[in-house]
């Protein structure tokens, strides 16, 4: 059976699906008594018509690159990393530990040490599950989850116990050392009186997060890692015929998925808070399950993905705050852009994929067939 | 292909009667792909009528729009002289057909009676249904020699007694036109032959049965007419008496092929292979391999025969390096590590060790891979493939080009995706990633199941190829013909054991059915209940795997 064009599965089914979230969401808005074209405009105008809008959005962005990367390295090895969450908050602590009681001479310094400590962590989160997986077949589906629990408490804990500044009422950590501020766009990209990105929380981690983008393409297609992985993914037996060990691979395909949802606190954690809080991922780690599906486990889909949710993070924050639209609505509007681009793409890829065929039905005259008529 | 319209025309007009099934201007597309191009047959009541056709030539397709799987973009189905429409398989039992797959429908923890019963039974309580089911079951056995033991469970019983009761099921339902598909591709020659005898059976009691098949020698046994289909049309439909297997097979392919494999004889040189004493547990703790013990030398071919599941499987797992054994094996003389770290398919390649393994598209290819990519699959760490930490995608691409070239592998492009491939083209590229090697022990499993005639040619020629280039050559195969005609000695296996080895000069069909079915003592005359029995015996291990 042949299946329509690249381009056709790459962009217009997921275009496709987000117009009908679109289109539902409008219904909704109509329905509470709310102009849905008004309201478009405003999370349009507040996301992307300002670079303070943008200088959020490409926050928003920067945490679901990595979390959605994560998810998306696993997926191709057929795993399903549903810990981002806890990764990630594992990886602020490792953040935090680099941050905290080190004095670093430069920016630069502290970011690529920040990025391994948050990436070890991370991983070592994720190793856990993983191992539990190669070894015990637990399926890491429910021990990803239940390791976000943990990783919640023992965040709790170190928050309000060791990590915690005595005499501090705050379930938080001091604010890092000087040395470790990473520059906002507002200090990279305003010249003179000209101020861009205001206040913003965008940083140089968006950066990071382009090249993890760029890395982790490589590592797919053109390593044979990244070819063992896929393998793996695509037909275990076929990996153990090849060669290929499948513990290994779970092992190094969750470290990697780990260690780029840990790297996430670069942005959140180093970047902007400039502190270890609680609850600082705010649930990054599961938006980036939904960008790793629309973006469809391709780092460059998850790149655009993960702009698409931090408009909609952005331009949601700006709805609520301007009209009447309560903020849960918010959450209901990000919730069918991840049910119709997750969950029920089929819906749309059917009809399409139909489309395709019915445009392309007048066959070719069969050169076998003539051949056969000659020779009778 | 006048031919075939008059024997047609003969088979109407002589006595006048009406086609059970009459098919008209039947058409099908997939998408761009058209599987059946304007399809007419006729099928005579009390007949046995053959279609035959290679892989993807649209036999099952015809076959599932008169079943109601698919429905046909044109054309007319026609039963007994009454045109109908068969919109769903429902529909088609209603209109008394009646199918047999090639993958039964059983429930394997159910008994015979309850699996014919199934989606049958006539009222809310399952009792009356099972008694007259009992009842006509017993009459049916003793109708057409379709004896099967109504209160055995599915998993207890032999694979041919598992297609018996496909059969009884569409009996039951009131079947009077039989559709059979590929029905011998897992029975043993003696279980073929009683199922043929059942066949005939049922053609004496008026009943009309279509036997789709690619085995040409069924065909000559047992048909009265055949048809034959190529790229989904129906190029010839001939009386089976007037046609021989050479003939058939032209049609089928559409260019001369050569039926026997054409080889000189072996030339043994040093043992390449030794195997002593092996034995394999599986997962579930059951011995698999018993205590096997054979080698194989540079510049022969050794052919294991044995019914599917009697342990082939294992003993090709175990030379590929994906499953655990215990006892020895020699590769030139040196050890291959069995349990430890060593034992893996990259080991085994670096040992010199080549496998086409017997299922290409769960093993050994991966099928939403390009075809560039299934090339390297397995010798990804190739030197030649690799530039420093990246792999040399334009070498590997280049590489496929010039393999799908030398093993004209249709369509060339190293791009497409292996799922995209025809059965034969996935294998010849397999065949080709692993042959180009040069190894000094390539082992080949079912090395031309699911693949059409042409290639299969094409396939066993390499594989002589090699072993006149003096490399040693291990064959699994449950097609007793392949076996027979590649193999330079046959090893016999049957659960899990070593039943004889023969030379194939020196024995024949019927001497290898009874090894296989684990009977050694061969001079003495055996029925087929006899060799049933034993293969029942022989657990409903071997009947599972199939």
């Amino acid at each position: 059976m042949q299946k329509m064009p690249a381009w056709a599965e790459v962009i217009l089914v997921p275009l496709i699906s987000l117009i009908l979230a679109a289109f539902i969401s409008a219904l909704v808005i109509l329905a509470i008594g709310e102009n849905p074209w008004e309201a478009l405009k405003l999370m349009v105008q507040g996301a992307l018509g300002s670079t303070y809008g943008w200088g959020y959005t490409l926050y928003y962005a920067t945490n679901f690159v990595f979390t959605g990367l994560a998810v998306a390295i696993a997926i191709h090895a057929r795993l399903f990393n549903i810990g981002g969450e806890g990764q990630a908050m594992l990886g602020g602590v490792g953040v935090a530990l680099v941050c905290l009681y080190m004095p670093w001479p430069h920016w630069t310094l502290a970011l690529v040490a920040a990025s391994l400590g948050a990436a070890l962590a991370g991983a070592a989160w994720a190793a856990i599950p993983a191992f539990l997986q190669a070894k015990r077949g637990s399926h890491i589906v429910i021990t990803t989850i239940m390791f976000n629990f943990i990783a919640a408490a023992l965040l709790n804990y170190l928050l309000v116990g060791p990590m915690k500044p005595t005499g501090s009422m705050e379930p938080a950590t001091t604010t890092f050392q000087p040395g470790t501020h990473l520059p906002t766009f507002q200090e990279m990209f305003s010249f003179g009186d000209q101020v861009l990105f205001r206040g913003t929380p965008a940083n140089v981690s968006f950066f990071v997060a382009i090249a993890a983008c760029v890395a982790l393409w490589a590592l797919i297609w053109r390593t044979r890692l990244g070819y063992e992985i896929r393998a793996f993914g695509h037909s275990e037996p076929a990996a153990k015929y090849a060669g290929i060990n499948p513990t290994r691979i779970i092992m190094i395909t969750m470290l990697i998925s780990g260690g780029l949802a840990g790297m996430m606190a670069i942005n959140n954690v180093m970047g902007e808070a400039e502190r270890l809080v609680l609850n600082a991922t705010e649930g990054a780690g599961f938006i980036g399950i939904a960008v790793a599906l629309m973006g469809r486990s391709h780092p460059f889909g998850v790149f655009l993905a993960a702009i698409l949710f931090g408009f909609l993070y952005q331009g949601g924050a700006e709805l609520a705050f301007w009209t009447t639209i309560p903020r849960e609505l918010i959450v209901v509007i990000q919730a069918l852009v991840i049910l119709f681009t997750g969950a029920l793409d089929q819906m749309v890829r059917g009809p399409l994929e139909r489309v395709f065929f019915a445009m392309r039905r007048p066959p070719k005259p069969d050169p076998r067939k003539v051949r056969t008529e000659a020779t009778e | 292909m006048t031919q075939a319209d008059d024997s047609m025309q003969a088979g109407t007009a002589a006595d006048g009667t009406v086609p059970a099934i009459e098919l008209k201007g039947i058409s099908k597309a997939f998408g761009p792909v058209q599987a059946n191009k304007d399809i007419s047959i006729r099928v005579m009541p009390g007949t046995i009528h053959g279609i035959i056709g290679e892989n993807g030539a649209g036999k099952s397709t015809l076959m599932s729009i008169l079943y109601g799987f698919y429905k046909a973009d044109a054309g007319e189905i026609w039963i007994n002289g009454k045109q109908v429409q068969i919109p769903d398989s429902q529909a088609a039992i209603a209109a008394g057909i009646g199918m047999v797959f090639q993958h039964f429908k059983l429930v394997e923890n159910f008994t015979v009676l309850e699996n014919v019963v199934l989606g049958a039974e006539d009222s809310a309580l399952l009792m009356p249904s099972l008694s007259r089911a009992r009842r006509e079951l017993k009459q049916l056995a003793e109708e057409y020699e379709l004896n099967v033991e109504p209160d055995a469970k599915i998993e207890d019983i032999g694979v041919g007694m598992q297609q018996r009761v496909e059969i009884l099921k569409a009996l039951y339902r009131g079947a009077d036109i039989l559709i059979l598909d590929e029905p011998t591709g897992v029975l043993t020659p003696a279980e073929a032959d009683h199922l043929f005898r059942i066949l005939e059976g049922l053609k004496a009691q008026g009943k009309t049965i279509i036997l789709i098949t690619h085995k040409l020698r069924e065909i000559m046994d047992i048909t009265d007419t055949v048809s034959v289909m190529r790229r989904g049309e129906m190029t010839a439909t001939v009386k089976t008496a007037e046609t021989n297997p050479t003939e058939l097979a032209e049609l089928m392919v559409g260019r001369k092929v050569l039926l026997q494999v054409e080889k000189d004889v072996a030339k043994p040189g040093a043992r390449v292979l030794e195997v002593k004493d092996l034995h394999v547990t599986d997962d579930k703790g059951v011995e698999r391999v018993k205590g096997v013990s054979f080698d194989v030398r540079a510049g022969e071919i050794v052919g294991i025969a044995g019914v599917a599941g009697n342990g082939q499987s294992e003993l090709l797992e175990v030379l590929g390096g994906y499953e655990k054994a215990r006892g020895t094996i020699l590769v030139n003389g040196e050890p291959i590590d069995l349990t430890g770290a060593k034992s893996d398919g990259r080991s085994r390649r670096r040992r010199g060790i080549a496998h086409v393994p017997e299922d290409r598209q769960r093993e050994g290819l991966i099928m939403d891979f390009a075809a560039w990519e299934n090339v390297a699959f397995g010798y990804h760490d190739d030197p030649k493939y690799n530039r420093g930490i990246l792999t040399d995608n334009a070498a590997i691409r280049a590489d496929t080009e010039a393999k799908m070239k030398r093993f004209d592998v249709r369509p060339p492009n190293p791009a497409l995706p292996a799922k995209s491939f025809s059965g034969g083209n996935q294998q010849k590229i397999v065949v080709a990633r692993e042959i180009e090697r040069n190894p000094d022990l390539l082992l080949v499993g079912q090395p031309t199941r699911g693949v059409d005639i042409g290639a299969i040619e094409f396939i066993h020629q390499q594989i002589v190829a090699l072993r006149d280039e003096g490399k040693a050559v291990l064959l699994v195969s449950v097609e007793l013909d392949e076996i027979m005609s590649l193999s330079d000695r046959i090893v016999v296996m049957f659960d899990g054991r070593i039943m004889g080895e023969r030379l194939p000069s020196e024995t024949d069909a019927r001497e290898l059915g009874l090894l296989m079915a684990g009977i050694t003592d061969t001079d003495r005359p055996h029925d087929a209940a006899e060799v049933e029995a034993q293969l029942a015996r022989a657990g409903g291990s071997a009947a599972k795997e199939v």
